[in-house]
C-alpha cells in the first residue's frame, strides 16, 4: 500500500470535514468550550491536541497486537498521559503564559473524548501511517473548529485578534462597545451550535 | 368594507405564478392580522374557540398602551426633573419629549424583529405567525431610556433567532423572547443596562427636553437600596411611577390596568399572577423576619420590574406551566426566586429577570411532575377499586 493512497487519505480528509470531532461527532466539546476566550490559547490548545492525538494513535498502534483486549484502556491511558506531561512540561518551558492561560485544561487533554475515541476506534485496528494521519487529521479537525470559535469571540468580546487590536479607536468613540457575553462559556456553545448549523446546512440534506 | 374587497382585489398577485408571490407570507401575514381568517384546520382534534392567536396578541398590545403611554410621559417628566426645570414645563412637553425618545426604539424593535420573522417565513414556506407582535412592544418597555439603537437590533435579532426561530418559531420557545433580549444586552452591556448613569435621557430632541451633563447619575430606588442608600422616592411616587427605571416598568398604576385588561379578557391566568404576587411577598416577609433585607414586602412588590414581569411576562402562554396546578408553582417560584435574587445576590439589584428565565427553564419539569402525579393517583384509583 503506497504512503498516500485513497484509504490514508480519507483517513486524513475526512475528520477535517464530513466526520469532524467536534461538528460531527460531538467529542471535545467541554475543551473547546473552556479555551476559546482568545484566540492564542484556542490555537495553541488545538496543536498540543493534534501532536498528541497524532502520537498517541502511532504508539498505540504499533503496540496493538500485544495489548492484552482486558487492560487495553488502562495502557492507552497510560501512553496519552505520558504525552501530556510532555507537552504540558514543553509549554511551561517555552510558553509560561499561555500555559498559565491554559491552566488545567492542559492536563485535561488526558480525558479529551477526541483521543480516546480514535484510539479506540482507529488506532487499535490500523497499521501506524494511516493512524498516524488519522491522528493529525482529527486534531486539525478540532484546532480548526477552535480557531473559529476562539478568533469569533476575541473579534467581538475584546476587539482584538492574537492580543492585537483589530477595531480601531474611531469606532469605539462612535458608540460600539465590546461584547462581554462572548467572553463567557455560554456564548461559546452557542457560537459553537451556529458552527455546526452552517456546517450542517452546507453538507447534510435534512431527512424528512 | 372597502380595505377587505382591496385585499381580495390584490390577492391574486401572492398566489402561486402571481408576479408577487415572493412576498406571499408577508401578504397571509398582513391579511390574517386584519381578519380572521375563514379557513379551519381539516385534519386532527382541535378545540374551536371564538379566539384566534393574533386576537389574543393584540389584546396583549392594548393591554400594554397604559404601561407605554406612562412610560413616555416619565422619561419626559424624569428628564425635566433632573434639570430642575419641571416648574415651567408643560404636560405636552414631558411627553412629547418622552414620546420622541422612546419611538425610535420600538420602531427598531418591530423592524429587526418582524423582517426576521418574515424573511424566516418566506425562507421556510411558513405562514408568518406574528409572535413578535407582543415581545416587539415589550423590549423596549423593559429596557433603560439610553440604551443604544444598534445593541437593540442585535439583542432582538440574537432574542428572535437563538431564543424562537430555532425551536421551531412562535409557540415552540422555551424562554420569553423579550426577557432573551434583555437578559443578552444585561449581560453583553452591563455598562449601559444597569447603575446609576442609564435610567435618564440625557439630549434634547427638536428643542423638547434638556441637556444633561454626561456625568449625570441618578439611581434607581433598588440600585440605592443595593448601594445601602435609603432610596430618595416616596412610597405614592413608586405606585404612580414618577422613579428613574426601565421605560415602561415604573407605574403600578398603568400596569394595573394592563392587568385588568388581561384578566378580564381572559388572556391571562389569574392564577400564575397572583401567585407571583404571593410568592414574592411571602419570600420578603420571610427575609424581613430574618433580619436581611431593609426593603418592605410592599416596596418590593411596586419597584423595579416586579409588577412588569409578574402581568406581562410571567403570564405569557408559551413558557408558562400549562397545568392548571402547575401554574400555581411555576408563579410562585419566579416571585419567590425574584425576591431571592434582590436580596440574596449584591451585584444584581434587580432580579425579576432572572427569576423569569428560572421560570421558563422549570415549567415543563413542573408540568411533567404535575401530569405524572394526577396519572399515578387515577392508576391508583383504578387498582383500589
Amino acid at each position: 500500500m503506497s504512503l498516500f493512497s485513497k484509504q490514508n487519505k480519507a483517513a486524513f480528509v475526512e475528520p477535517l470535514n464530513l466526520n469532524n470531532p467536534i461538528m460531527v461527532q460531538v467529542l471535545g466539546i467541554c475543551s473547546a468550550l473552556a479555551v476559546t476566550s482568545q484566540l492564542k490559547p484556542a490555537i495553541v490548545m488545538g496543536l498540543a491536541v493534534t501532536v498528541i492525538t497524532a502520537f498517541s494513535n502511532v504508539i498505540i498502534s504499533i503496540i496493538r497486537n500485544t495489548i492484552p483486549q482486558r487492560i487495553r484502556i488502562i495502557v492507552q491511558l497510560v501512553v496519552v498521559a505520558a504525552l501530556v506531561t510532555i507537552v504540558s512540561q514543553v509549554l511551561k518551558a517555552f510558553a509560561y503564559d499561555v500555559s498559565v492561560q491554559l491552566s488545567v485544561y492542559v492536563g485535561l487533554i488526558i480525558t479529551n473524548c477526541i483521543l480516546m475515541g480514535r484510539l479506540e476506534a482507529f488506532a487499535m485496528m490500523n497499521k501506524p501511517w494511516p493512524s498516524f494521519l488519522d491522528g493529525i487529521g482529527n486534531g486539525l479537525g478540532y484546532a480548526m473548529i477552535l480557531f473559529v470559535v476562539g478568533a469569533a469571540r476575541e473579534f467581538f468580546g475584546r476587539g482584538s485578534l492574537l492580543g492585537f487590536k483589530i477595531i480601531p479607536d474611531a469606532v469605539y468613540n462612535a458608540g460600539y462597545m465590546n461584547n462581554g457575553m462572548m467572553t463567557m462559556s455560554a456564548m461559546a456553545l452557542i457560537l459553537l451550535g451556529c458552527v455546526i448549523w452552517v456546517h450542517r446546512s452546507f453538507f447534510y440534506k435534512e431527512e424528512k | 368594507m372597502s380595505l377587505r374587497n382591496y385585499l381580495n382585489k390584490i390577492k391574486p398577485n401572492f398566489e402561486e405564478g402571481g408576479k408577487l408571490h415572493a412576498f406571499q407570507s408577508v401578504f397571509e401575514g398582513f391579511e390574517s392580522f386584519l381578519y380572521v381568517p375563514n379557513t379551519t384546520a381539516q385534519s386532527g382534534a382541535n378545540i374551536h374557540d371564538a379566539i384566534d392567536s393574533k386576537r389574543i396578541m393584540s389584546m396583549v398590545v392594548i393591554a400594554l398602551i397604559p404601561a407605554m403611554l406612562f412610560g413616555m410621559y416619565n422619561v419626559g417628566y424624569q428628564n425635566y426633573a433632573a434639570a430642575n426645570m419641571l416648574a415651567g414645563a408643560s404636560f405636552w412637553a414631558m411627553f412629547g419629549f418622552g414620546f420622541l425618545a422612546v419611538l425610535p426604539k420600538i420602531l427598531v424593535s418591530y423592524i429587526v424583529g418582524l423582517g426576521i420573522e418574515f424573511a424566516w417565513a418566506q425562507w421556510k414556506h411558513e405562514e408568518i405567525q406574528e409572535g413578535y407582535l407582543v415581545s416587539g412592544i415589550i423590549i423596549p418597555l423593559i429596557i433603560p431610556v439610553s440604551t443604544p439603537l444598534w445593541m437593540l437590533a442585535i439583542a432582538i435579532a440574537f432574542a428572535v433567532i437563538i431564543a424562537k426561530e430555532i425551536f421551531g418559531g412562535t409557540g415552540m420557545n422555551v424562554f420569553n423572547v423579550a426577557v432573551v433580549a434583555r437578559m443578552f444586552l444585561f449581560f453583553s452591556y452591563p455598562s449601559v443596562m444597569t447603575g446609576d448613569k442609564v435610567w435618564i435621557a440625557k439630549d434634547t430632541i427638536f428643542g423638547l427636553g434638556n441637556a444633561l451633563p454626561d456625568g449625570f447619575t441618578m439611581a434607581t430606588p433598588l440600585g440605592q437600596i443595593a448601594q445601602g442608600i435609603t432610596p430618595t422616592s416616596n412610597l405614592s411616587d413608586m405606585i404612580l411611577g414618577f422613579i428613574p427605571g426601565s421605560i415602561g416598568e415604573t407605574s403600578v398604576i398603568a400596569i394595573a390596568i394592563g392587568a385588568i385588561i388581561l384578566l378580564w379578557s381572559g388572556i391571562a391566568s389569574w392564577k400564575t399572577m397572583g401567585s407571583v404576587f404571593v410568592g414574592g411577598i411571602v419570600m420578603a416577609l420571610l427575609f424581613q423576619a430574618l433580619g436581611m433585607t431593609p426593603i418592605q414586602w410592599y416596596e418590593h412588590i411596586v419597584l423595579g420590574g416586579f409588577c412588569f414581569g409578574a402581568v406581562f411576562m410571567a403570564t405569557d402562554p408559551v413558557t408558562s406551566a400549562r397545568t392548571e396546578t402547575g401554574k400555581y408553582i411555576y408563579g410562585f417560584l419566579i416571585g419567590a426566586m425574584a425576591v431571592i435574587v434582590r436580596v440574596m445576590n449584591p451585584g444584581y439589584p434587580e432580579g425579576m429577570m432572572l427569576a423569569i428565565l428560572f421560570g421558563n427553564m422549570v415549567a415543563p419539569l413542573i408540568d411533567y411532575c404535575v401530569v405524572q402525579r394526577n396519572i399515578n393517583k387515577r392508576a391508583q384509583r383504578a387498582i383500589n377499586k
